[in-house]
């Protein structure tokens, strides 16, 4: 007996497209309205918060255009939006590195790649005093360099394991280092704003900011959502990746440069927003109890996570706004010492 | 005897450490071919050699005349199916979702399913007799139910050639020979089977074309019955041994001194 279907196959939901179909897992279904529900919850707290609250009713009419609000929709509103796009940026940055690497550490600001990201910004800055696409260029490279780097060091224990991590760490202590070293040197206008953003912040920021950032990205988790299929099926090891035809070096390299692109072009706006990338992609991962690290779970959750970081950034110390990169390396060092326990634990 | 896939001259490495040289090998169309031969002599890489897991140094392996490695990726995989010997399942996935990936090759970057795609999964699993547990999690499954879902995820890419690198180590006896039989119907139904086989017994019990190997080369090849006596295997395994019939099937057996 061959049935088309089987009749069991109640964990997924069939999307019919032109006579072809797209199998979507229920919870991942759950999770995506889920996070989008969150998501706007959160922005709407987001435009209503500041040094003083904003009514519903003015969010709205500020939204609509009916009751125009300079601070919601020129101040809060590039923040909010901010949020959300560089959450979904670095949650997939996270979870293409985990998927790679094979491991919930393997994200690019524990190996190091945001700190590089932000001594290419640094070094723009000081030395080239770039303006903002140079310092964004300046950011992919230095990304770029220290991936090359770490892969270098770690390359006889291959791309997957706990080496990679651990020189990753190591890697990333360094170039924090350097990075001290070259707002210390800087002249003091440019090390002020350096050390602005030397945690990761979202103050300040405005529409102007999001332009180019907004472009790199979309293009990027474009590109990701295409090679996604690639990417999980790699996830089955060399072998039978190659062996089912994933051209798996190309593959590699494209999705280094997404990751590390995520991340550069977050960096080079925001400064090394750490934890978002480790923490989204896990969270997703086990919100939609999906195989591997998927990318779109990990994206929302992205989302989700630095909003909701930030919102706590802005509130914790009000009138005072946290650069949000405190709040998240605060919540995300929990998270870490929880999962370098487990991994010892595992061995 | 025709063979569409044929290794000719290749010479094998992996960097400095070269594993053949100069071996040519023709894969008999609609055999089932198995490759015998101690610990290292380089079965695998043979087999990694065909679906370019390793570019040969030297020589060329082709299939219809036309070198592996100028096929499209996904174009050789719907020709060539390979389950290697430590495949690895990514945590958390359920069985069905484990076979889909068998499909890749036949999907373009959407991934959008046909009911072909459907098919193809939902017989592979029934073959490999997994369809039971479709919806639970791999990681559940004893070892056994673990290897058919990897032969299952082969089977689902539906390619004419199947090659496999020890695909019965890991497996208590009865799941060996239900495995050897089950790709010995697949030969019948008329797939081409390539396995690296380490039980030499079986391999002559099941396989149509024995090909036995030592240090990088091949020693001696063709029907078991043609081929395995006692000096074949003093010289390939360097075991003494007396050969004699296999009391079930009549191919020979050996029975170590």
């Amino acid at each position: 007996m061959t049935t088309t279907e089987s009749p069991k196959r109640t964990a997924q939901v069939r999307v019919p497209v032109r006579g072809r179909a797209w199998w979507i897992e229920r919870r991942t279904l759950g999770v995506v309205v889920g996070c989008a529900v969150a998501m706007l919850v959160l922005g709407f707290v987001g435009l209503s918060f500041g040094s003083s609250w904003s009514t519903p009713g003015e969010v709205l009419g500020a939204l609509t255009g009916t009751q125009p609000s300079v601070v919601i929709v020129e101040w809060r509103g590039p923040r909010v939006v901010a949020a959300i796009l560089f959450g979904a940026a670095l949650g997939v940055a996270g979870a293409i590195f985990q998927n790679l690497t094979r491991n919930p550490m393997g994200s690019p600001d524990i190996i190091g790649l945001d700190a590089g990201a932000y001594t290419g910004a640094l070094l723009v800055m000081t030395v080239f005093t770039g303006a903002t696409t140079t310092v964004a260029f300046g950011s992919v490279v230095g990304g770029l360099l220290t991936a090359a780097l770490v892969y270098a060091l770690s390359r006889s224990g291959g791309l997957s394991g706990m080496r990679l991590v651990v020189i990753g760490i190591a890697v990333n202590a360094m170039v924090t280092a350097l990075n001290n070293w070259l707002v210390l040197r800087a002249e003091l206008e440019v090390a002020m704003a350096a050390v602005g953003w030397n945690s990761g912040s979202l103050n300040g920021i405005d529409w102007d900011d999001l332009i180019l950032p907004f472009s790199v990205i979309a293009v990027l988790l474009a590109l990701a959502s295409l090679r996604a299929q690639a990417l999980h099926q790699s996830a089955l090891g060399d072998a039978v990746a190659v062996a089912t035809g994933v051209g798996l070096e190309r593959q590699r390299l494209l999705m280094v440069f997404i990751g590390v692109g995520c991340t550069a072009t977050v960096t080079s706006v925001a400064g090394p927003v750490a934890f978002i990338a480790l923490a989204a992609p896990q969270i997703g991962r086990r919100l939609a109890r999906a195989p591997g690290v998927p990318l779109l779970p990990a994206a929302l959750c992205g989302a989700v996570l630095l909003q909701l970081a930030d919102l706590i950034a802005q509130m914790l110390l009000a009138p005072v706004s946290l650069p949000v990169g405190v709040v998240t390396t605060a919540i995300g060092g929990c998270y870490l010492i929880w999962l370098l326990a487990q991994e010892v634990r595992r061995r | 005897m025709t063979a569409r896939l044929r290794a000719q001259d290749v010479t094998l490495a992996y960097g400095e450490r070269v594993v053949s040289t100069r071996l040519s090998l023709d894969v008999p169309d609609g055999g089932f071919t198995a490759v015998v031969g101690p610990n290292g002599c380089g079965k695998s890489t043979l087999l990694r050699a065909f679906v370019r897991l390793l570019r040969p140094d030297a020589g060329t392996v082709a299939l219809d005349g036309r070198s592996v490695s100028s096929f499209p990726a996904k174009a050789l995989a719907r020709e060539l199916a390979f389950l290697p010997q430590d495949p690895l399942a990514p945590e958390g996935i359920k069985v069905r979702q484990l076979v889909s990936r068998g499909r890749y090759p036949h999907q373009s970057l959407l991934a959008l399913w046909t009911k072909e795609d459907e098919q193809a999964v939902s017989e592979a699993m029934i073959t490999a007799e997994v369809e039971d547990f479709a919806e639970r999690p791999v990681a559940e499954l004893s070892g056994g139910q673990r290897q058919r879902v990897w032969v299952a995820m082969v089977l689902a890419q539906r390619t004419p050639y199947l090659l496999l690198d020890e695909p019965t180590s890991f497996l208590d006896i009865t799941h060996q020979y239900r495995l050897l039989a089950l790709l010995s119907r697949l030969r019948d139904e008329g797939r081409t089977v390539i396995a690296v086989l380490h039980d030499i017994n079986q391999a002559c019990r099941f396989a149509d074309h024995l090909v036995a190997m030592k240090d990088g080369r091949v020693v001696a090849e063709g029907a078991a019955a043609d081929i395995v006596d006692a000096a074949l295997i003093k010289d390939v395994f360097d075991l003494p041994s007396v050969i004699t019939p296999d009391p079930v099937s009549g191919t020979p057996m050996v029975v170590p001194e």
